[in-house]
Order: C-alpha cells, then structure tokens, then sequence
C-alpha cells in the first residue's frame, strides 16, 4: 500500500483535566475521503483542527505527505514548535473549511478566493483571477463573483469556502462540520459539491453529522467516543454492523436504523 | 463686538497652533498607538503588560498633570523641553493610551474564526493582520477614533496653561487688552466647534468608505 497522506500516530491532547484525544492512531490514504462521527465533545473536531495545528496537542506527531505538521521531532521524544512562516507554509497546501464558514466579508467572493492564490502561492492577479473563476464556477456560483458575503446565502457562502479551500490545491482538504450551521433546504447544494470533489480523487477529512452523506461520500468512516477512536472501516461495515455499543447506542440515537435498513 | 473682529488676525495665530499641537498629537499617537496597541493584542507577557500598565496608568490622572509633569517635572530629571514640545509631549502621551484601548477593542472585535481562516489558507500572521484583521478593524476603529481626536483638539487648550499661545491663550489675551469676554469666547467657542464638526463629517464619509455592506 502507498504512503498514507496523512499520518497520525498516537496524538494526545487534554484541556486541563479532560483529556480530549487518547493515543489516535490513523493513516488517510491519498485520494481516500475518510467521514469522523461521533458525539459532540467526541474529540473529532479537536482532532481535524490538530492537523492544520488550529489546536495544540501535547504529544504524539501528525504528518501530512512526510513532513511534520506543528512540529518537529528533535530526538530523544523532544520536539519543538515550527515557525510561524514554516507553519504558514504547510498549512497552504491543507484546506479547510469551517462549520461558519468565515469568509472575508470585506471581500468579494472572487478576492475571498484570489487572497490566498497572491499573497501565499504568489499567483499575478490575472492568474488567480482565472484559477478563482474556474471553482467559483466549479461550485455554481459564476454570477455570485462580485458579491459580498453578506449578500450570499449560508449555502453560497460555505461554495465560497470550498472554493477558496480547494483553490490554493491543498493535499488534503478538512472540513469541519461544514453543514452544521446551514438551513435543511441548502444542505444538498454544498453536499453535492463535496461529493463531486471526492469522485475526482481529493483527499478529505470530512467531520459530519450528516450521516447519510458520511455512509454515501467516505470510503471509510471513522467513530469517535470520548477522545477515542472506537471503529474505523468502509461506511456500511461501520454504519450497518457496528461492533461497538457505544456505536450503536450513538446511531440509534440519531434514531438511523430504519433509514439505513432500507 | 469691534475688539472681537480687529483681533481676528491674533486669534488666528493661536488657531494654527491649536491646529498644529492637535494635528501632531493625533498623527504621534496614531502610530504609536496602533504599534503598543498591537503589542496589546497579540503580544506575549512581556510586550502585554507593560503596555497594559502604560494605558491603565496614563488614563488614571489628570491630563493637565501630565503637562505640568512633563513641564515643570521632567526638567529636574534633565529633560528640558519648551513650552510647546512640552505639551505635545504630554498630551500625545495621554492620547497614546486612548488609541491602544479602541484599537484593542477593534481588533478584538473582529471574530477570531477570520484569523483562523488565514491561517487555514497559509497567511503569515503579518499577512493576516494586513490583509483581513485590519481592513475590518478600520471600520470600528473609526467612530471612537475620531471621538478621541475632537478630544485631543479640545484638550489641546489645556496647553494655555503652561504658556503655548493657542487659540485659548489668544482669546484671553484679548480679552485682557478690550475687557470684552463674552464676543471673544463667542468667537473662541465657534472656532473650536468648526474643527470639530467639520471632523465629524469627515468621520461619517470614511465610515461609509469603509463598510463593506452595501446599503
């Protein structure tokens, strides 16, 4: 099997006393799409903000295609912070998107998409222009281009943070609960994009609660409890058979079993 | 009412020293205003608290005590400053910590999910402050900013006190050759509201400048 992407060994993290992630192990294949559930406090949005190193964590080591993320190991179990502009440059090729989206709202959709193409990849403004317009299109927004975010609805502007996400063409994209926070009737719009993105071969890290998208977008499906992570396997295997009560008591709670049955 | 406008030409004079004290103590304490008040903001321990104890402290004591420190205090420590230097000195210094305090409030309005978006596409913390925390802090900035320079403008009479011939000093020295108070405080009382209501206008044109919700 080729290199993982993404390596996680043993990562832990504690705010204080609760310790929000216990020894996580897991490799992301290049290309995969890899769904985390689990339960608020779960620890799985803690564990996609470590990767892009948004959040400390106190031991074990991420890597994204080979080289350390927040850190860098210095012998003998030390290790030491990375730099801003070494942190700046990593986290250029790892996209995110965030559950409340956080777009500029000083910038157009286009500037939204064009800022990290200029300032960090170093792009003209003709270039990025272009490379902006091609993923605002990819995304169905090619008449929102000059709209201000607040003249966008919830769904457009999370299109907007894919789009600015999938621009930069990271390594692997994280999005964090990306439809959490968007109205029932737009959740399909920014789905389908998502999807589309995995068929291509992106690589994503996908934090849901949208089960069934999690089941029908992931080539793995990953189950967090309580800082843990309890069951990792394809997404019917997990979803349909889950070998861990905890699991399975957490499914039955979001009241699934009679959609999955079917 | 004649005393009043034969001596428009000396009021005058002590206009464009009130203009120029204003106009360097809102320029001085812009800059270094924004550069403590960045310290504030995201500075570790050591860049925070003595930026935080400068601002408490200055903004607990009167301003004319400032002035009368710097005036009369500091030249025992060797700083000999004239009048005029001395008073820009001290109500920069005061102003300083005006600016640091709505500059903090500024910034830390803006929600800390913009800061980590830039971080989520590779920006730099200096790209991040330039290209996305600052144009959005411009906006909230603005309003007390400019609150703080009409109180700079006023304060600026305080520097009669230690003998800078400001447009307060001029119009109580006229005051003192034509025995005629009321015209020349009218007139005194004029020319400070113009400067200040001409600022608020400015301020409102930048404020619609820099919104970035459209009406």
């Amino acid at each position: 099997m080729a290199e993982p992407i993404v390596r996680i060994r043993n990562v832990e993290k504690s705010f204080g006393q609760n310790r929000v992630l216990r020894d996580v192990t897991l490799d992301i294949e290049r290309g995969q799409t890899v769904s985390i559930i689990g339960a608020s406090g779960s620890g799985k949005t803690t564990l996609l903000r470590c990767i892009n190193l948004l959040e400390t964590y106190d031991a074990g080591s991420i890597e994204v295609d080979g080289v350390e993320v927040g850190y860098r190991s210095t012998g003998n179990g030390r290790r030491r912070r990375r730099s801003e502009t070494e942190l700046a440059a990593i986290r250029a090729d790892i996209g995110m998107v965030f559950q409340l989206f956080y777009l500029f709202p000083h910038l157009t959709a286009r500037q939204n998409v064009m800022l990290g193409l200029v300032k960090v990849r170093g792009k003209s403004k003709a270039e990025a222009t272009e490379i902006a317009d091609h993923w605002l299109d990819r995304v169905g927004l090619a008449d929102k281009k000059e709209s201000l975010p607040a003249e966008l609805s919830g769904g457009q502007q999370q299109r907007v943070g894919i789009a600015r996400a999938v621009a930069m063409s990271p390594k692997v994209l994280l999005l964090d609960e990306i439809t959490s926070a968007l109205d029932p009737e737009l959740v399909g719009e920014v789905l389908l994009v998502v999807k589309r993105l995995a068929e291509e071969g992106m690589t994503m890290i996908v934090v849901t609660h949208e089960m069934t998208f999690a089941r029908e977008v992931g080539d793995r499906v990953v189950f967090m409890d309580d800082g843990l992570v309890l069951e990792d396997g394809p997404p019917d295997e997990v979803l349909l058979n889950p070998k861990h009560e905890r699991l399975q008591s957490f499914l039955k709670r979001l009241n699934l079993a009679g959609i999955f049955a079917t | 009412m004649w005393a009043a406008i034969e001596s428009l030409p000396f009021l005058v004079q002590g206009f464009l020293v009130t203009l120029q004290v204003s106009f360097l103590v809102v320029a001085i304490s812009l800059v270094i205003g924004v550069v403590m008040g960045t310290g504030l903001v995201f500075g570790r321990w050591w860049l925070y608290w003595p930026v935080r104890l400068y601002s408490d402290f200055i903004r607990g004591i009167p301003v004319l005590v400032l002035i009368f420190f710097v005036y009369y205090g500091l030249p025992v420590l060797g700083l000999n400053l004239d009048n005029f230097w001395a008073a820009v000195a001290a109500l920069t210094a005061f102003k300083v910590a005006h600016v640091v305090e709505i500059f903090r409030g500024a910034v830390q309005s803006i929600h800390h999910g913009q800061m980590e978006a830039g971080k989520a596409i590779g920006l730099t913390f200096w790209q991040r402050l330039t290209w996305i925390i600052l144009p959005q802090a411009v906006r909230r900035f603005l309003p007390p900013w400019i609150n703080a320079v009409t109180d700079a403008v006023k304060g600026s009479a305080l520097v009669s006190l230690i003998g800078v011939v400001d447009l307060m000093l001029a119009v109580q020295q006229v005051i003192g050759r034509t025995y005629e108070p009321m015209p020349l405080y009218v007139t005194g009382a004029i020319i400070y509201f113009l400067i200040n209501y001409s600022l608020s206008t400015v301020s409102r044109r930048l404020e619609v400048r820099f919104s970035y919700i459209r009406d």
